[in-house]
């Protein structure tokens, strides 16, 4: 894929907002606060960073690979598919809807392009991510896997397991990010079960952690992303902290647990899609 | 008296040793073959091929929800991963895991399960599942196996690293008759008709398919002729060879060490109550945990040796 300027991936950005909060009103249901506080990480990585294939192989042999942990993301990663050219922007549409590919957390069984494992239930993603970090290993194979995980997914006990035996087995292809927006379902982290020094935990779990302060500007991103490629291959897994505001880009939702599931009303989505510019037209 | 046994041993073994030593043959014919184990590398007998393989080996220590991840990515890649537990943490704790990132998923994932059923023995109750097989038939594309003996073991242990797609593999602990032939064919999916008979179908399942041959021989003493069909696939059904014997025999009973919920039984009360409604009776775990004991005392206890599967079969024969 060409490598694209920073003004044109900022305007990609914009349009994956304006695609999240247009199908979550459409089926008023879904997930609108997260991914568009991953707005600059996803379209950082299916625009610049990964070396990837959008006709899609299962096995992604000789690509760098995504996996998403926290699947209620989905929106977000189902339009920056979409937009990097996986399946047609006009499928958006159908999310969440009867007899669709895009289910309302990710899955294979339609068989969605781009999706490589189901996710949804939370805490299982580093697992599977490892696994195939390690099967490129054995398949000497030297691209990277990445993976995408919430910060309140990790009150989850398997992804500690995981973090237990990425180190263990210096699992150092694999560049893991967690979306640090403090926020879950039920309010802040620190309230529901705080989480405390995270940078300390990963560090005394024998990763290299490698903290993106600010999370929303995609330059500091695309720079975070590739500092963190070139602390891979040195026998540590590698954690990118990622500090995002959870309902970025939108004024009323920036910053609050509200969205995290909750679908904007007719006037929302249209004060919403005020404070976006349509860049790439809507799907 | 010595019973007129169709089906005769020489020897005695494990069916993990079976699972052991057919997972080192089929490491050796595919190099795509992987091994996963959360510390039970011994008591799975996975030891033999993480010695020949060591790189193509993973220890992943006392955590079975991460192994089950592991295995599902694995896949990816193409690797044909053989995840090793005991049967209670290779199923009930990680059900979530496997529902979502094996079988939703539609991965090329084993699941190798040791250990299961009563005949664990002495671990007790914590550790003796009876409830696995019913779990693991009721997600969508799994394949569920269940072989009797070392030799059956093997040969299902070879065949399901050539099928594609995940499967729950069960097997045991204790020494147990080698009755069925070391060349054996195992087909998934096709059940084995062992024993003829006119008046009774014997449907067993791993370690009671020994305990329905002696039934058999019980049972013909008293001129009682019973068809003795071995299902090692609970999953998919051969509903076919269990129609076919019903048609001909009228009635049937069900041998499993399992729960009578969930289990063997239920799915051929399903494709009889579907085909043709006739007597079932049931030799399983009638809704109780077990406890500690020696496997033969436990059988006994909870009813599953072959003078339970004599009385099942004459209450069935009552009941045509």
């Amino acid at each position: 894929m060409e490598k694209q300027s920073i003004e044109q991936l900022q305007k990609i950005c914009t349009q994956l907002r304006r695609d999240v909060l247009r199908m979550v009103h459409a089926v008023q249901s879904g997930h609108p606060g997260a991914p568009l506080g991953c707005a600059e990480f996803f379209v950082s990585l299916y625009f610049d960073i990964l070396r990837h294939d959008p006709n899609f192989n299962m096995d992604g042999k000789d690509e760098d690979l995504f996996f998403l942990s926290n699947g209620h993301l989905s929106a977000g990663w189902y339009s920056v598919l979409a937009r990097s050219g996986y399946f047609p922007v006009e499928e958006l549409k159908t999310f969440r809807k009867i007899n669709s590919r895009l289910q309302g957390h990710p899955a294979t069984e339609e068989g969605l392009p781009g999706i490589r494992v189901a996710s949804g239930s939370l805490g299982q993603g580093l697992s599977v991510a490892l696994g195939a970090a390690q099967a490129k290993k054995l398949n000497g194979d030297d691209k990277l896997v990445y993976i995408l995980l919430g910060d309140g997914e990790l009150q989850e006990g398997q992804v500690w397991e995981a973090a237990m035996y990425a180190a263990h087995y210096g699992v150092d292809n694999l560049i893991a990010t967690i979306d640090y927006n403090g926020q879950q379902i039920d309010g802040p982290t620190e309230k529901v079960m705080d989480l405390k020094n995270l940078k300390a935990k990963w560090e005394a779990f024998g990763w290299e952690v490698n903290e993106i302060k600010d999370g929303n500007n995609l330059e500091a991103v695309l720079e975070g992303l590739k500092k963190a490629k070139s602390l891979s291959g040195k026998g540590k897994p590698v954690m990118n902290l990622l500090y995002t505001e959870m309902g970025y880009g939108v004024d009323f939702m920036v910053g609050t647990h509200k969205w995290h599931g909750s679908p904007p009303s007719d006037e929302q989505l249209a004060d919403a899609l005020g404070q976006l510019e349509e860049t790439l037209g809507d799907y | 008296m010595s019973l007129d046994l169709k089906f005769t041993y020489t020897e005695k073994k494990d069916t993990r040793s079976g699972f052991g030593d057919g997972f080192l043959e089929a490491g050796r014919k595919n190099p795509n073959i992987v091994g996963l184990c959360a510390d039970l590398i011994g008591s799975l007998k996975m030891g033999a091929f993480q010695k020949e393989f060591p790189d193509r080996f993973f220890q992943t220590g006392i955590a079975e929800a991460n192994m089950i991840g592991l295995a599902a990515g694995m896949t990816i890649g193409g690797k044909i991963p053989f995840a090793g537990t005991f049967a209670n943490f290779a199923t009930g704790r990680v059900y979530d895991q496997i529902r979502q990132s094996v079988a939703y998923s539609d991965k090329n994932v084993k699941i190798c399960a040791s250990h299961a059923g009563l005949t664990l023995g002495e671990d007790g109750a914590t550790h003796q599942i009876l409830e696995d097989l019913g779990m693991m038939k009721m997600l969508p594309h799994m394949t569920v196996i269940n072989p009797c003996d070392y030799n059956q073991t093997k040969a299902a242990t070879l065949a399901i690293a050539e099928h594609e797609g995940p499967v729950y593999l069960r097997f045991g602990r204790p020494s147990w008759p080698i009755f069925t032939p070391a060349d054996q064919k195992f087909e998934i999916g096709k059940a084995w008709k062992m024993i003829d008979g006119k008046d009774v179908t014997i449907f067993a399942t791993g370690h009671l398919v020994w305990e329905a041959v002696v039934a058999e021989a019980m049972l013909r003493e008293e001129g009682i002729h019973a068809e003795v069909i071995n299902i090692h696939t609970i999953k998919p059904l051969d509903e076919e060879a269990i129609l076919e014997s019903v048609a001909k025999t009228g009635c049937a009973v069900s041998a499993e060490e399992h729960q009578i919920n969930g289990g063997l039984g239920d799915s051929i009360a399903q494709t009889l109550s579907r085909h043709n409604p006739a007597p079932l009776e049931y030799v399983g775990v009638n809704d109780s945990f077990g406890e500690s004991g020696t496997p033969t005392q436990l059988l006994e206890k909870y009813g599953l040796n072959a003078e339970n599967i004599v009385k099942a079969a004459k209450k069935a024969l009552k009941r045509k």
